[in-house]
This record gives structure tokens, sequence and C-alpha cells, in this order.
């Protein structure tokens, strides 16, 4: 065991809890002053509710001793021999203990993406219930394939660093899913849905910056070169993302916005995010730039498809997590991580078709489930509010609070 | 008594009341409301959505005079609110029937 790998992970793991409070918070400045506390409640109880259900079954189900490629067992049940000694697999200098918390942290700010996609229209109640059953029959069994020992898109030799395909793609697909059974808000077309705070939104991003160090260099498991590499281009990736979707805007509409600027910045840590650990700095640069662009364009798609992913989970999420997945094919260099592989620039064309397949299994899986559990948890309980507690808003009608008293 | 009641741009406000306050006026109520004229609104644009936002924010001024001060407080109003732009705002004139001083029970222009 390695005291400063230890501490390394450990910190990580705190900033990337600090993530889904700085998302809800992200999130909440975009809604209307109506929904903020329902919008902020939905990512702070996710952080209750995925870690019992982490510490009791799922981090067994995902990095359990493997079952067919498909699904880890549960010899590791309620953190059952999970201790202080380290795993060869899992961070052979550190606990597996502080592996399992930093894992933790990934499971329950990957539901929380989605909810912004059903953000101002969900009941409390539908979304606790679809939350756990996506946690058990979305994210662990996904997890488990791309990073469990023995998974079957990890045996394949697909690159996901930290998180595109796990975290980015499957949230961003199960959005546009949730988004398409969950129907539009009351008045879309005809309601302006200004953000209601602007500069809350823009803390939340700077917040999920910060955090996002955790999230890519804590990958390394180590307080490593490879961890240095990855701090490095995750930063570049976003501060170039963020002007390039200023820009576009810019040129497309006229100014350039402060939500611009949040925005391409959120775009350009996910693209990054799975090619963190294996591409340099200046393919970080194109990486970013893309990235910006292209989620810029996926959200102006939204109103052309005419479907209502009110905080842009799809277009950020999903495009940016496609992206940063395809573009690692293109990138990946083993210059940077001898134990990865070399991407289509780099001499291998092959990279490029696995991190293909690893998108689409992503794709297919994670949007046919999520449409699947929303539709039977509609049948059972109703996925969304009544009209009336629609039009007071979520704060009142499912929590009995106002956010703001004059 | 008569009753004014003025719709003005926010930053003119200051302008006003000082307008108003050399004139005699003891005193006004504002608030701030929304609304549209001839101006319409503006456009503000969200990641790429642009909205139409039809109700712009406004003062409305409550003051309520004798009737010799009114015509001097139309034109106070009118000089110190204008900028020569759209959306400059408007004065309406109402009757009064009745004021009284809540702590005095003082009636009409002794009232105010």
């Amino acid at each position: 065991m390695n005291s400063g790998d230890t501490a390394f992970v450990l910190v990580s793991a705190a900033l990337v809890m600090m993530m889904t409070p700085g998302l809800s918070l992200f999130y909440g400045g975009m809604v209307r002053n109506k929904n903020v506390l329902g919008t902020i409640m939905q990512g702070f109880i996710i952080v209750g509710v995925i870690t019992f259900e982490w510490v009791l079954f799922g981090y067994s189900m995902s990095f359990g001793t493997d079952h067919a490629g498909i699904i880890g067992g549960l010899n590791w049940i309620g953190l059952k021999g999970v201790g202080m000694v380290p795993n060869p697999n899992y961070g052979p200098t550190i606990p597996l203990l502080a592996f399992m918390i930093f894992q933790c942290m990934f499971a329950i700010i990957t539901p929380a993406l989605i909810s912004g996609a059903f953000a101002e229209r969900m009941k409390f109640s539908a979304f606790l219930v679809f939350t756990v059953s996506w946690a058990i029959l979305v994210y662990n069994p996904l997890c488990h394939w791309v990073w469990g020992v023995g998974g079957w898109i990890n045996r394949m030799g697909a690159l996901d660093f930290a998180g595109g395909t796990v975290v980015h793609i499957s949230s961003g697909v199960s959005a546009l899913a949730a988004a398409v059974v969950i129907g539009k808000r009351l008045g879309y077309g005809t309601t302006a849905y200004r953000p209601h705070n602007l500069p809350m939104t823009v803390t939340g991003a700077a917040l999920l910056w910060f955090g996002w160090f955790g999230f890519n260099a804590g990958s390394a498991l180590a307080c490593s070169g490879l961890a240095v590499n990855a701090f490095v281009v995750t930063h570049i990736a976003s501060a170039v993302a963020a002007l390039s979707w200023v820009f576009l805007e810019w040129l497309h509409r006229g100014k350039p916005t402060t939500l611009g600027a949040a925005s391409g910045a959120v775009a350009g840590l996910v693209a990054i995010t799975p090619g963190s650990g294996f591409v340099g700095p200046m393919s970080a640069v194109l990486i970013g730039i893309i990235g910006g662009a292209l989620c810029y364009g996926g959200v102006l798609l939204k109103t052309r498809l005419g479907y209502d992913d009110s905080l842009d989970v799809v277009g950020i999420h999903g495009l940016g997590g496609i992206w940063g997945a395809v573009s690692t094919g293109l990138f990946a260099s083993r210059e940077i991580n001898v134990s990865g592989a070399n991407g289509l620039f780099f001499g291998n064309p092959s990279q490029l078709g696995i991190q293909f397949v690893a998108v689409l299994v992503t794709i297919v899986y994670a949007f046919s489930l999520s449409y699947l559990l929303l539709k039977i948890i509609d049948k059972l309980i109703g996925l969304r509010v009544s009209k009336q507690d629609e039009i007071s808003g979520l704060d009142l009608s499912q929590h009995d609070e106002t956010a703001y008293i004059f | 008594m008569k009753k004014i009641e003025a719709i003005i741009k926010p930053f003119k406000l200051d302008d006003v009341k000082e307008g108003l306050t050399n004139l005699g006026v003891h005193g006004l109520t504002v608030s701030e409301v929304k609304g549209f004229g001839r101006q319409r609104g503006h456009k503000e644009v969200y990641r790429g959505a642009e909205y139409q936002i039809d109700f712009v924010p406004k003062i409305k001024i409550e003051v309520v005079m004798p009737t010799s001060l009114v015509p001097d407080a139309i034109k106070v109003i009118q000089e110190r609110a204008h900028t020569g732009e759209i959306g400059d705002g408007k004065i309406f004139v109402l009757p009064l029937e009745e004021a009284v001083r809540i702590r005095t029970g003082e009636s009409g222009d002794d009232a105010l």
C-alpha cells in the first residue's frame, strides 16, 4: 500500500462527491424559480440513495467476481471482504475500500445527470423508483462490462479511462428515453422557459470543472504521471470547449452568453473523460474544440426533433460522451499510457472499431432498458406530476417548500 | 384632489422623485411592474433558443395631490422621465374621492 496514492484517491473521491451537488446548482439555475428546490433535491437525495444501494450490493454487482463477462458476483455484498488490503486489479497500491468509495461517487453522479432531461415535471416518488432500478439494471451491469475484470467490453479492449460510455453515454441516451416517455413540459412552444438564476448555474459549472480533476485524474488510481496527464488534458479540453461554444454561438446568434461558456466547459469535460488517460495535450485541444462545437449543435437539434430534454442532457452528455469515446479511438497513444492502446492517428485503426462497438452497445442497452423501465414505472405509479402540481411547481407540490421568500 | 399614476423607465425614478418633491409633493408610492406598450419586449437567447420577452420591467409611481398641483406635476414627470426613445412610459390622471391620514384622522387635502 502506498500512502501518497491512497491520499490522492481519497481526495479525488471527495472531489467527485462534490460534483453531484455542483450539478444540482448547474441544473437548478436553469429551471424556473418554482422548481429549483425540486431540481436540487433530486441531485442531493441521489447521494443518499445510491450510496445505500452501492454499499449493499451495487459495488459487488459492478466489481465482484465476474460471471460470463456479464455481471459481478455477490461475493462483495455488504462490502464483505472489502477492506484495507489492496486488490491487484483495482488499484494495487490503495486499499480496496478506497477504490470502492471512489467508484461510489461515479455511481452517484451518473443517474443525477439524467435528471436534467425530465426536470420540472417528474414525481419525486417515481424519480426515486427510477433512480434505484436504473442503477441496478443499467449502471451496475454496464460498469461491470467496461471496468470490471472479465467484463466483456473490457476484454474486447475498449478504452474508457473515466466514464465516457459508463457515465456519459449511458446517462445521455437514458435522458433521451426519459424525455420521450415523460413528454414535454406544459406550455412547450409557447412558454419561455427562462433560466431563473444563471449565476447559480455558472457556480455549479465551476464546481463541476473543479471536481472533474478528481474524476479524471483520480481514475489513474495512483498519484502518478498518468494522473498528471489526465489532470492537464481535462483542463485543456474544458477551456477550449468553452471557447469554441461561445465563439460559435456568437457567430450563430450574435451574442456570447454566460450560459454558453458554462455549457461549453462542461461539454469539454465530458468529451475528454474517456480519453483523459490515453491522449496527450494537443489531442485534448482538438477533442475540446470539436466537443464544444458538436454539443452546441446537439442542443439546437432538440427543437428540430421536438423532444423536451429540458436541460440538454442528450446534447451535452450523450453527444459529448459519444464524441469522447470515438475520439479516444482516434487520439489514444501508448506513449501516454503503455497499458492502453494506439488510436487511428497513431497507426491502429482497429481501436476505432472497438470504440464504435462499445458506443453502440452502450446506446442500445441504456436506451432500451431506460425506455422499458420508465414505461413500467409510468404504468405502475405514474411518472408525471398532475397538471395542477406542474403549474404550481415541484417545490411546493412535491416538497411543501418555497426557495425564495421576499 | 387627483391621483397621478405614471409608468416610467426604472432608471428615471430618482429624477422624477426629485422633481415632484421640489414641487411640494409630500409622498409617493412606487412599485416594480412589468408591461408592454409600443416598445414591445426584447429577445433573450438561451443555448441557441430564442425567447421573445413581451413584458418589460417598468416603475409605476402613484401620487396623490391637490388639483392645483396637477398641471405642474404632469409637466415635471413628462420632462424628467423623457429620453425621446420609444418606451418612455405614460402618465394617467384619475379623480379621487377622499384621502384620510390614519394616524390623525385628517381628511381631504390636509391628509396629503
